[in-house]
């Protein structure tokens, strides 16, 4: 009997506001040390906190986004425990009554190995609380010291809990990258993860199918979808090995290290579960009423699966096509302006982004939000394919003069002189004088050797200078050849 | 109930309080004193009763996402016990 | 000029008839006499308060004077004041030079008011007999072997002894009213909300309140305007229009209902303190005010509440003194976890240590229910009798404090026995209701009794008024101890 992998997940997302949680410091990351530690941040003697009206904005906007309750009445309560980038010596966290309740979100799963296809998987969210984030501690100068950087001290984040719903590495890396999508999708986390700005914590266990779960270990604070499998991948196998060789799995939380690709445990603090949560008294219940919730509601963007759902049913797009076109809020955006040239050539559209477009952007190193051009520019080009102007060949043509040199799509077809020639008198008089000096090849033809068509076809391309276009080209060429 | 020496050499460790055993004594003494003193009320029956974490039953009130304030380092590290190059120094942290 | 009143002084100083630097000077030269003997302030520094004092006499030559502007006051010095050295009565905080103004302060200095020193205190407000000051005890100026009650004693001990015309205090368990008894003057804890307490170094944040403290209900009143109103810095401060508080001052109280609550009067009051409360209350029903029998049938439970809820409270508020970033650090430590429990174990004096391990406990894994969240619970009961009360009453009186001022040392080694002696005032607190005293005669060895006036949410100005035409009709308030 195999083993089953349960995963759930714990996810810290910086929210995007400019000021603090709780004072009106800067939260703008690369700052000079402790040059924006505010009396707040610093705990100083006798502040207070003052709760930000745009952290719990974006945790509405988080609720609405995953179908979640949203607590109408939330409490914040401190979290005690002592270290040196926690200057208060208590985190203000959310314990019984958290902000959001329970949510879910659906994922596309593909799978990592084997010849296995998507498939889609609801998982559940169990609650989303506020918090603030704790400074950073950096090597001092000299030996046995540590310094440090309270900028961060009171960042607001955004505590996403998992149910554990996932049973494999993939579902996990999909579920963070589902997640990683809708937060940026949404605009409450710039996601920017070498600024750990979306951090996973990720509990594992191991189990046989059908038992009880098993004790999980908690890998903290992976920042790239990269580790967080290695990570996974890693530690599934430790467990299992543990156990086969007749140990026992004991409940950790361990760190994972990029270098060696393993995790280990962290040094236990004998205390650490014991961290004294009560009600802050220096803040009052948080009140969430429906009137507010339907004022973000109404800022709220169409969410990715509605996009997808929308792409399919009235679009005609593939699930697959929908799916990487909303990869990304730019992707779905720069589709849907280009398409709004179109309207009616939703595939060719798609086609472009997720090919030439999107293989540039690649080859550059560039993403979606730096594309060097602009939707309206490949609407333009994209009408000029619908309307016949250009041929495909043409088209690339036109696409790498507006990715290298900008421009219009009109003036450069003019200027290159790529228009397709349409006219079909002009075609007939080329195809008439194609038969005629190729009498012998068209007698072949009418005999029965269709596979000459292809030869005449390339005759009259290079005779039109590919301007013709193939269609009418191919029409008038049958017409004539049939005799 | 009473505190024995052990509950409050592990109150005296989450406190981050150096204790010396005789220190230990005497606290565990007046504590369990004032404990005495506290339980009085355990007997009391409070079923259905609402906590009352606050004087005042008002709600949160949200300051506006803006910037107030500015770079005051020099300042609040004037005061401080140890710094280097703009970082407050402590004794090396180890995971 | 030392009896005058703040209104007097205030007349006197837009008058010309004396400058904000002579009076100001008249004070300082007076700290520097008598505050040896009463340890009343921990921190006086003449340049800057004369430097106040200074912009002050501009002000008033300027005719922009308003009614404190000019007049010296102490401030406690749980509130940060910038430039100031601010130690909460601590060696935690020896050289916490603060970087900032409390939004009190803030309010004195808008007032064009100066800081004549900050005043000793119980450390970080710890404690009912100002004997826990890592500075030093304060001595009662009615007799200097007696303790001038705490944790706002040097305010207390400073207004009585004429260090100050007023002076500020903070109340969390009783800490205004029993020093403003035991050392014979008036004192308010106002509505929990209605001082900022933005600045002013947390002991127990649901229940800190800030307060005037002086020697008569109109001084008190005075002060209120400049020290109450919306602080968007605090969530807790309440956003209510400003008041003037001396608006009903003149008031007669014909047809006042005083209650007094039978738990109030029974074993454990002192018969001195009995004595002289007593003959208050038949000098208001001389005054035209009736009595109502009522009843607070859980405030026998306020002790053991409020050492829980307190001490909870005030462990992780005093978790941020760690020597990090500010404060003490001890000189040698072998590790961090060694230097944070050596800064806090030597920066700290035995009666915070103990109410840390207490708060430390009640919270750990395992009590939290039966300790806190059921203190929480008695807590609105208690809060409940105070409702039902005020159906039947105006203003509640009582005792302020059990006894007299007593002595030195005399409860040092029973943290018990001094936890009781804010038996009467605590409740007051849980409940968030605003409470006073006023001095109403003197008890065994000539100490003065200090009479509670306990009012509704948000009645100071009413309770102001009854203290006031109680002043008006006695002069407890203006006698001074001998030997000043």
């Amino acid at each position: 009997m195999t083993w089953e992998i349960v995963i759930g997940l714990e996810v810290h997302t910086q929210l995007s506001t400019n000021t603090k949680i709780f004072s009106g410091a800067s939260t703008a990351f690369g700052a000079e040390p402790n040059t924006q530690a505010d009396a707040v941040s610093l705990a100083l003697p006798g502040v207070l906190p003052v709760l930000n009206c745009g952290a719990v904005e974006r945790a509405i906007k988080f609720g609405l986004a995953t179908g979640a309750h949203i607590a109408p009445r939330s409490v914040f309560a401190r979290k005690n425990y002592f270290y040196p980038d926690l200057p208060k010596g208590y985190q203000i966290s959310q314990m019984d009554l958290p902000v959001v309740g329970q949510g879910a979100l659906t994922i596309q799963v593909e799978p990592l190995s084997g010849n296995a296809k998507p498939y889609e998987k609801v998982v559940r969210i169990t609650r989303a609380h506020l918090e603030e984030d704790a400074g950073k501690s950096v090597h001092g100068s000299s030996q046995g010291v540590t310094g440090i950087d309270l900028n961060r001290a009171g960042t607001p984040l955004l505590e996403i809990v998992s149910e554990p719903d996932m049973r494999s590495a993939a579902e996990a890396i999909a579920y963070a990258k589902a997640l990683h999508t809708l937060v940026k999708w949404i605009g409450i986390c710039d996601g920017n993860m070498q600024e750990g700005s979306f951090r996973c914590d990720v509990n594992v266990s191991v189990r046989k199918p059908g038992q009880p779960f098993g004790t999980r270990r908690e890998i903290k604070n992976l920042n790239s979808f990269k580790f967080m499998q290695q990570a996974i991948d890693y530690e599934v196998q430790w467990q299992i090995d543990t156990i086969e060789n007749g140990g026992k799995v004991q409940q950790a939380t361990v760190l994972f290290n990029p270098d060696t690709g393993e995790t280990r445990s962290m040094r236990s603090k004998e205390d650490a579960h014991d961290y004294r949560y009560f009600p802050d008294p220096d803040l009052l219940p948080l009140e969430i009423s429906e009137a507010w919730k339907a004022e973000v509601r109404a800022t709220m963007p169409e969410l990715p699966q509605a996009k997808q759902h929308r792409y399919v049913n009235e679009l005609g797009l593939s699930a697959y096509d929908a799916s990487l076109l909303t990869s990304s809020r730019e992707m779905a955006d720069f589709f849907e302006a280009a398409l709004s040239a179109v309207p009616s050539q939703a595939k060719i559209c798609a086609n472009w982004l997720i090919g030439e477009v999107s293989a540039q952007l690649n080859r550059d190193g560039l993403d979606m939000a730096q594309c060097p051009i602009t939707a309206q520019q490949l609407g333009g080009m994209l009408l000029r394919i619908a309307d016949g102007t250009i041929s495909n060949s043409g088209a690339k043509e036109v696409f790498r003069t507006l990715w290298a040199e900008g421009g219009e799509a009109d003036a450069i077809i003019e200027a290159k002189g790529l228009k397709q020639v349409s006219d079909s008198g002009a075609i007939e008089a080329l195809v008439d004088e194609i038969i005629a000096a190729n009498a012998d090849k068209v007698a072949e033809y009418r005999s029965g050797k269709d596979k000459l068509f292809g030869f005449f076809v390339g005759l009259a391309m290079k005779a039109s200078k590919g301007k013709a276009n193939p269609a009418q080209l191919n029409e008038i060429l049958k017409q004539k050849l049939a005799g | 109930m009473s505190l024995t020496t052990d509950d409050v050499k592990k109150v005296a460790r989450l406190a981050r309080l150096a204790m010396s055993e005789q220190e230990i004594l005497s606290a565990q003494a007046q504590l369990n004193n004032i404990f005495d003193l506290i339980a009085e009320m355990q007997a009391v029956d409070t079923t259905g009763i609402t906590p009352m974490s606050h004087a005042q039953d008002v709600v949160q009130r949200l300051r506006a996402d803006v910037v107030t304030e500015s770079d005051q380092r020099e300042l609040f590290q004037s005061i401080a016990p140890q710094v280097e190059a703009g970082l407050y120094l402590v004794p090396q942290v180890i995971e | 000029m030392f009896e005058s009143s703040l209104k007097q002084l205030g007349d006197a100083l837009r008058a010309k008839k004396i400058s904000s630097v002579e009076l100001t000077q008249l004070y300082l030269d007076r700290i520097a006499k008598l505050n040896p003997a009463l340890n009343a302030y921990v921190t006086v520094n003449p340049e800057m308060s004369l430097a106040q004092a200074r912009a002050a006499d501009a002000r008033i030559a300027a005719g922009t004077a308003e009614a404190l502007t000019g007049i010296p006051f102490g401030q406690k010095d749980i509130f940060c004041a910038q430039g100031w050295l601010t130690t909460c009565g601590s060696k935690m905080l020896h050289n916490f030079v603060s970087p900032y103004d409390a939004h009190i302060i803030s309010q004195f200095n808008a007032a064009g008011a100066v800081n004549l020193g900050k005043t000793n205190m119980d450390e970080f407000a710890m404690g009912s007999s100002n004997e826990t000051s890592h500075y030093g005890a304060v001595k009662n100026p009615w007799d200097v072997a007696r303790v001038p009650g705490g944790s706002s004693g040097g305010t207390a001990s400073a207004i009585a002894a004429r260090l100050c015309a007023a002076a500020t205090g903070t109340d969390t368990g009783g800490s205004i009213r029993q020093p403003a008894a035991l050392c014979g003057i008036s004192g308010l804890k106002p509505t929990y909300g209605v001082c900022s307490r933005y600045g002013m170094i947390a002991f127990a944040s649901s229940l800190d309140q800030a307060g005037p403290m002086g020697r008569s209900a109109e001084d008190l009143a005075l002060m209120m305007n400049v020290m109450a109103g919306y602080d968007e810095r605090d969530s807790t401060s309440l956003q209510r229009g400003k008041e003037d508080y001396a608006r009903n001052l003149d008031q007669p109280l014909t047809g006042l209902r005083i209650g007094l609550p039978k738990e109030f009067f029974a074993a454990g009051m002192g018969s001195d303190v009995a004595q002289a409360v007593e003959a208050a209350i038949a000098e208001y029903k001389k005054l035209g005010a009736t009595v109502v029998d009522i009843s607070l049938p859980n405030s026998r439970l306020s002790v053991p509440v409020y050492y829980v809820l307190a001490p909870a409270e005030a462990s992780s508020n005093l978790s941020r003194f760690d020597g990090v970033r500010y404060g003490y650090r001890a000189p040698e430590y072998s590790d961090l976890a060694d230097m944070y429990e050596k800064s806090r174990a030597q920066g700290f004096g035995s009666e915070v240590k103990r109410r840390i391990m207490i708060g430390t406990y009640v919270l750990s894994h395992g009590y939290y229910d039966a300790y806190y969240l059921q203190a929480q619970k008695i807590r609105r009961l208690i809060a409940q009798d105070f409702v039902e009360a005020f159906k039947q009453c105006d203003v509640i009186m009582g005792p302020t404090s059990p006894s007299t001022a007593f002595k030195l040392g005399e409860k040092g080694d029973d943290p018990v026995q001094m936890y009781l002696s804010d038996i009467y005032t605590i409740a007051v607190n849980l409940a968030g209701l605003p409470g006073m005293s006023i001095p109403c005669g003197f008890g065994d060895n000539a100490m003065p009794v200090g009479l509670q006036i306990i009012g509704n949410y948000f009645d100071e100005a009413r309770m102001l008024n009854v203290a006031h035409q109680y002043q008006l009709a006695t002069d407890w308030h203006s006698r001074a101890p001998q030997g000043i």
